[in-house]
């Protein structure tokens, strides 16, 4: 793997579902290591579409995936490996949390990847502390709070030390409090991102670009500051500014 | 919505019935389940030390008999159709209350009853005892084929589901002015059928994709197979109740 080859390459991926329906015609998208990248669009784009061919649960029609200069292939080894790079934090926690305490569920895919004892260990403590869920690490999922399971579940992602962090609606169902320390940890991590939201204060916030998906085709790519002041765009594919938002190019919001 | 380990079945308590390594318990469950289910049908009294069997477990586990009856409804289809028995059978008539009953048919219903119920009241105590966790570690640790594992924990994963997705499809309905007497309410939540079962099929879609997404390859990680396998003294202190029930069973075999 060549250092500079970047995070994440779509290359003309087309998909259609089983049932017929086109859900993508033709993605191209490329993420530089280290960018961060808003994927909008409203709903029925192709969004969750296109993410879940990113670690090859999907598998394109046609075109090709490549991730941090290794193609997405069926071949068992190289899947493993893909999964490994790609961590997807999905849009329901319940969806990925399972087992009986935080620590095992962070500590469920480094397990995968054959990691054990005081490595394992250490790759958890150091997911926790990322997200800030630390001292609740022998507690049950179940029992936490919506926003602590979506932070347990980016944690349960980060373990892996993924190439990529991909996120899909992370903001969505938290409360204001919730959804501004989710931001702050986000802001503060070493990754590569792809956030796939409907929150674009959100995408303003965190990302310096951002993708507008619809209709199963790429139709802006932009910076996002240039993006959302464009009305008209965002009109034409269902996306709107919250009431007096306006976003404006300049210093970037508070730090925490 | 229960995520995470704990299915709507586990009674969350310490017993030494829960300490059981998951393997032991599963072995016994079945080990009973054919005991009983070889048992000729004549043999009431077998069926009454099978009880006894199941009650002194149920005691040990600190599952109390109100839980065990309520979940018991389960098989409610299952009694309906054996008390139709009796009216339908041919052969051998008896007369009860001025009733003209078919004996095979009779025996017939008390067969499906008696061991349908002790069959669900042994998959119950199991339950009620093991987290989602430990019974996918049971199964991989008796060699399991993994097909079977996977799909055992699906089951109880689309049972969680069910039954969250019924109460709040429950609680949709009466706010809408649907009356929630018996009959009524079998009404409402058979038309809502369809639909939960199709909610409950996409969620377990969604949790299995999240596995795959973190590595998962159809055995959980070795980290916790290895711990705490059954001791042979753990086995000996399970294999009393379906040694006793085999017990009964050649018995029952032998006097009739
Ligand atoms: N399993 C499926 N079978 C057939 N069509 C599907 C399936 N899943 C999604 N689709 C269709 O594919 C299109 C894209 O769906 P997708 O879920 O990717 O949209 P999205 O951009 O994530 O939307 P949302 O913002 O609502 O999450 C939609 O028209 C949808 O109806
Ligand atoms: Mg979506």
């Amino acid at each position: 793997m060549q250092p500079t080859a970047p995070s994440l390459e779509v290359r003309g991926v087309r998909y259609a579902y089983p049932d017929g329906h086109v859900a993508l015609h033709g993605v191209d998208l490329t993420v530089a290591r280290g960018e961060r990248v808003a994927l909008l669009g409203p709903n029925g784009a192709g969004k969750t579409t296109l993410v879940l061919h990113l670690n090859g649960i999907l598998t394109p029609t046609e075109g090709g995936i490549v991730v941090g200069g290794l193609a997405v292939s069926s071949d068992r080894a190289r899947l493993a490996e893909i999964r490994r790079r790609v961590g997807i934090v999905f849009q329901d926690p319940d969806d990925q949390l399972f087992l009986p305490t935080v620590a095992e569920d962070v500590a469920f895919g480094p397990a995968n990847l054959g990691l054990r004892g005081a490595e394992l260990a250490a790759r958890v403590d150091e997911a926790l502390a990322a997200v800030g869920m630390s001292e609740h690490r022998d507690r049950t999922p179940h029992h936490l709070s919506f926003g602590q399971r979506r932070r347990v579940a980016v944690a349960t992602v980060l373990a892996m030390r993924p190439e990529i962090l991909v996120l899909d609606e992370p903001s969505s169902n938290l409360d204001p409090a919730a959804r501004r320390e989710l931001a702050g940890i986000l802001r503060d991590l070493p990754v590569t991102l792809l956030m796939v939201t409907h929150d674009l204060p959100y995408a303003f916030e965190l990302c310096d670009r951002s993708v507008i998906l619809d209709g199963g085709r790429i139709v802006a790519d932009g910076p996002t500051p240039e993006l959302l002041g464009d009305e008209e765009l965002l009109a034409r594919h269902r996306l709107e500014l919250p009431y007096l938002f306006r976003p404006t190019p300049g210093p970037t919001p508070v730090r925490e | 919505m229960a995520a995470g380990h704990a299915h709507v079945l586990y009674r969350e308590v310490d017993s030494p019935v829960h300490r059981l390594p998951p393997e032991v318990k599963i072995a016994a469950m079945v080990a009973f389940t054919i005991a009983v289910v070889a048992t000729p049908r004549e043999a009431l009294w077998a069926f009454g030390a099978y009880a006894l069997l199941v009650v002194a477990v149920a005691v040990l586990a600190r599952v109390n008999a109100r839980w065990l009856l309520l979940r018991s409804t389960i098989e409610l289809p299952f009694v309906v159709f054996a008390v139709a028995l009796p009216f339908l059978g041919v052969g051998e008539r008896v007369d009860v209350a001025g009733l003209s009953l078919s004996v095979d048919g009779l025996y017939g219903a008390w067969n499906i009853v008696a061991k349908g119920t002790l069959g669900v009241w042994a998959s119950l105590l199991l339950a009620a005892s093991t987290t989602t966790r430990d019974l996918i570690v049971g199964l991989d640790r008796l060699r399991c084929p993994q097909i079977l594992t996977q799909i055992a924990t699906f089951m109880l994963r689309y049972l969680d589901v069910l039954v969250g997705e019924a109460r709040r499809m429950r609680v949709a309905r009466i706010s809408r002015g649907d009356d929630p007497r018996f009959v009524w309410q079998l009404r409402g939540f058979a038309a809502g059928v369809g639909a939960l079962f199709l909610r409950a099929f996409e969620r377990g879609e969604r949790v299995y994709l999240a596995m795959l997404s973190r590595g998962y390859t159809g055995r959980m990680p070795a980290v916790w197979q290895g711990a705490g396998a059954a001791t042979t003294g753990q086995w000996l202190v399970a294999a009393t109740v379906p040694v006793l029930a085999g017990a009964v069973a050649a018995t029952a075999v032998v006097l009739t």
